[in-house]
């Protein structure tokens, strides 16, 4: 039983569908089967696409001969990157890189050298998947292979360098800073190169008709970027271009990067059909971007009183191929937790011939918690200091700035660092040799997009809300309760779906913890329009005038005369005889969604015979704002703790002597299973956002954050060895611990 | 006046100083008057026109959503911060 579990089935405070445990909208065609994922398409003439990638992970392409290819039976089509207009008639520059149309051409199809073992280079389009697969075997690449830049560890600031970009951040004077410090800690740390963990592989079909329209049906975080993207490659416009999103399973930051749909599309051009593409798991490791490696040195000084004096950050990150780290995620973070008065951060994106990286769940946080967190806790032990009473004594409060500058809003970080240390778990005995526990707490700042909805009302008086943001966790029923609690109805009765990039206004991708904020936004926008119209329609059927109707708990009543009474059902169901139906478009510019702050406890038992860290318990906090489904918070809460113990014990990319990857399977890749997790409980603290009508925060990225550091100081208190370099696998831990041995 | 926050990567061109009072009722005229004080400001921070993507514009706590016609008050505080992504 979770700490909320108890809560709530009647909404809280003074709501009546948020904050409920309502049935998830998409929870019956997902148990069943039925809903449809990328690679469930089929249709008339389809065909089967396959990518031949690269074995050498640095190399100029000198010629690539398709001849052979071409002439298999089956085969109907060959794709370069020569078939991507933006390729010929654009030179390769990093300006703006992380959208920069033309270098995701470059990552989609490698033009004149290929940058990482993996790297796609051709394409076959054929009847089956196996000719397809075949044929890319008959592709004649000849490669002059290049020196591989594996390290990428940002040591060389010399121009010609590796390193891509450099920013900074700063505040008061460290060296003063320094000087007041009764202790100073310093620690280099690493993380290694790591994957989303999501289930579903890539997939994308696409259909390009004789008139010139683009059809494309695919998995991914964001139709519209798909769209923009696509287009922008394929030199049509993108109004040319109509993306279907399909099912996602599973995105975690990974499925907002595009690999497969201009591919799709050139060889549906060529060949007059459409053309199915889904990726093997293996290349989904090769081939698709993963979250980013890094080292990071941290300096933190601290009175004796436990006041931070000082901190100096240094990040250095793993862009992987193609500028574009998520080094400014940690740099911007990573000690937002404190109010410090000296620091300097120096962050630094560095490219090396790894796959060019991608977003993960808060994207570069994890990593910078990790060295923060660390540090923390060490500077908590040699000052003698409980390490959440360090943590509280420089907690950052309303009004406090930020590491970037910018001014906290309204935050209670201390209620949830308080509540953390009055929580049982913290005060349990944890008894018996070789156990520790761990703690951490970590912020994750968040921007904001606005969102646009559409919303009709059905003559049974259920409501059609229509949006453009991919339901990626539940989402459809989040913002379907936020419609539901202005219009008085059941979250059911507000049916949500997500269309095609034809069919609603330009939409955000799903990233950045965003929907249930924004969209949620939206859907009120568009739920309190609808209710004005429906007013105004009762008004009409009443005669009376608008503003003597009011509408309370889904009843319409006119206040002059109590006997005139319609429920919203009823009132739907006479809209078509006076004057029509009801529908609204709206669209809700972001109001700022905000920090988040989450906390960890845990407690962890390791076999000194083999290094095994066994998690005995676990305890999430987060602090939500409003829970708008406390159920569906509490599974964000468990699955990103879930996806953080991986990291910090066992998931990474291991790179052969060449660079290829050599783990590209999920039995290889180890991520953890039910097996190896206890039941994760979760505390939800409920600091009302003043940004939003119902006090929603974001709650999707954040959870994941203090992982990584609260099992690595857990494995301290048990050991006393500081690991600082993740993973924690049982041989790295047997490594430590024999070290530590040869030195007592 | 508009406060400006000055990023470290640009204090070489102010001289130094990582705050600078300006004037302009948009973001588009705060850049100018920052200009006109340190040439180049402007340069560094625009793109073809647009806010450098690798850059977020934060004014009075909130991200800016209308790049140069971003509307600047007689008191706003104006941040030119690291733009981070979202997994």
């Amino acid at each position: 039983m979770t700490a909320t579990a108890r809560q709530e089935s009647k909404g809280s405070g003074p709501f009546k569908v948020v904050g409920t445990r309502t049935t998830r909208h998409d929870g019956v065609d997902k148990v069943t089967g039925r809903a449809r994922f990328g690679a469930d398409i089929s249709m008339s003439g389809l065909l089967h696409g396959k990518v031949l990638r690269s074995p050498h992970a640095h190399a100029r392409i000198r010629s690539i001969d398709t001849s052979m290819a071409e002439a298999l039976p089956g085969v109907k089509g060959v794709a370069t990157a020569q078939d991507f207009p933006i390729i010929r008639g654009q030179a390769l520059d990093f300006s703006g890189a992380v959208s920069n149309a033309r270098v995701t051409a470059e990552v989609i199809l490698a033009h004149e050298r290929v940058m990482y073992a993996g790297h796609a280079v051709a394409a076959v389009a054929a009847t089956s998947p196996h000719i397809a697969e075949e044929a890319t075997r008959l592709i004649r690449v000849d490669y002059e292979a290049s020196r591989v830049e594996r390290l990428g560890s940002g040591e060389d600031t010399s121009p010609g360098s590796n390193i891509a970009s450099h920013i900074q951040l700063k505040r008061g004077d460290v060296e003063q800073g320094f000087g007041e410090a009764e202790v100073i800690v310093e620690r280099e740390l690493s993380t290694q190169t790591i994957h989303q963990g999501y289930i579903e592989p890539f997939a994308s079909t696409a259909h390009w008709a004789p008139d010139g329209h683009v059809t494309i049906w695919t998995t991914t975080q964001g139709i519209f970027g798909v769209r923009a993207s696509t287009s922008a490659i394929l030199g049509i416009p993108e109004s040319m271009v109509k993306v279907i999103p399909m099912e996602v399973g599973g995105g975690f930051g990974g499925k907002a990067s595009i690999y497969l749909d201009p591919v799709a599309a050139v060889l549906s051009k060529k060949t007059g059909h459409p053309v199915k593409m889904v990726m093997t798991r293996k290349e989904v490791f090769e081939g698709t971007g993963p979250g980013c490696a890094a080292i990071m040195r941290v300096k933190m000084g601290a009175d004796s009183s436990g006041r931070i004096t000082a901190a100096q950050f240094w990040l250095a990150y793993q862009a992987g191929a193609f500028p574009g780290s998520s080094v400014s995620g940690g740099a911007t973070t990573g000690t937002g937790p404190y109010n410090i008065d000296n620091f300097l951060i120096d962050g630094y994106d560095v490219v090396c011939n790894k796959q060019k990286t991608s977003g993960y769940r808060a994207p570069g946080q994890c990593q910078a918690n990790f060295a923060i967190e660390t540090v923390i806790d060490e500077l908590a032990e040699r000052l003698g200091m409980d390490p959440l009473e360090l943590r509280l004594k420089n907690v950052v409060k309303e009004g406090d700035r930020m590491p970037t500058g910018v001014p906290f809003p309204y935050i209670d970080l201390r209620k949830l660092e308080e509540t953390m240390k009055t929580h049982p778990h913290y005060s349990a005995p944890l008894e018996g040799p070789n156990r520790g526990r761990g703690v951490a707490v970590a912020f994750r700042g968040h921007g904001g997009q606005g969102a646009p909805a559409t919303m009709n009302v059905n003559a049974d008086g259920t409501i059609s809300l229509i949006t453009g943001a991919i339901d990626l966790s539940g989402t459809r029923t989040t913002v379907a309760m936020q419609a539901a609690e202005v219009l008085g109805l059941a979250a059911k009765d507000v049916i949500l779906t997500v269309v095609d990039t034809d069919s609603v206004a330009q939409t955000g991708t799903t990233a950045g913890s965003r929907v249930t904020f924004e969209m949620g936004l939206a859907a009120i926008a568009a739920a309190q329009e609808v209710k004005r119209q429906m007013s105004a329609r009762a008004a009409m059927l009443w005669e009376v005038q608008p503003e003597e109707v009011e509408f309370q708990d889904g009843v319409f009543t006119c206040n002059r005369s109590p006997a005139k009474r319609m429920t919203f059902k009823e009132l739907a169901g006479r809209l078509a005889r006076s004057g029509g139906p009801i529908t609204c478009s709206v669209y809700a510019p972001s109001t700022g969604i905000g920090p988040s702050f989450a906390g960890n406890i845990v407690d962890v038992e390791i076999d000194p015979e083999t290094g095994k860290v066994d998690i005995l318990r676990y305890t999430a906090f987060l602090d939500a704002g409003q829970a708008v489904h406390p159920g569906f918070v509490e599974g964000q809460m468990q699955g990103a703790t879930a996806q953080g113990i991986g990291w910090a014990l066992s998931e990474e990319y291991l790179y052969t002597e060449e660079g290829a990857v050599a783990n590209t399977s999920f039995l290889d890749y180890r991520t953890p299973t039910s097996m190896d997790l206890p039941m994760i409980d979760t505390v939800i603290i409920q600091v009302p956002n003043p940004h939003h009508p119902f006090g929603v925060r974001a709650v999707g990225e954040v959870p994941i954050v203090p992982t990584l550091a609260a099992v690595a100081n857990a494995v301290y208190h048990a050991t006393g060895v500081r690991m600082t370099r993740l993973p924690m696998s049982p041989g790295a831990i047997l490594e430590a611990l024999e070290a530590k041995k040869a030195q007592e | 006046m508009a406060v400006v926050w000055i990023p470290p990567f640009l204090e070489s061109l102010t001289g130094g100083a990582h705050k600078v009072t300006v004037s302009g009722r948009n973001l588009r005229q705060v850049l100018n008057s920052l200009d006109t004080l340190y040439p180049g400001i402007k340069d560094a921070l625009l793109e073809e026109d647009h806010i450098h993507p690798s850059i977020a514009v934060v004014i009075d706590g909130a991200t800016g959503h209308l790049e140069l016609i971003e509307p600047v008050r007689e008191e706003s505080e104006i941040h030119f911060i690291p733009a981070i992504s979202g997994g």
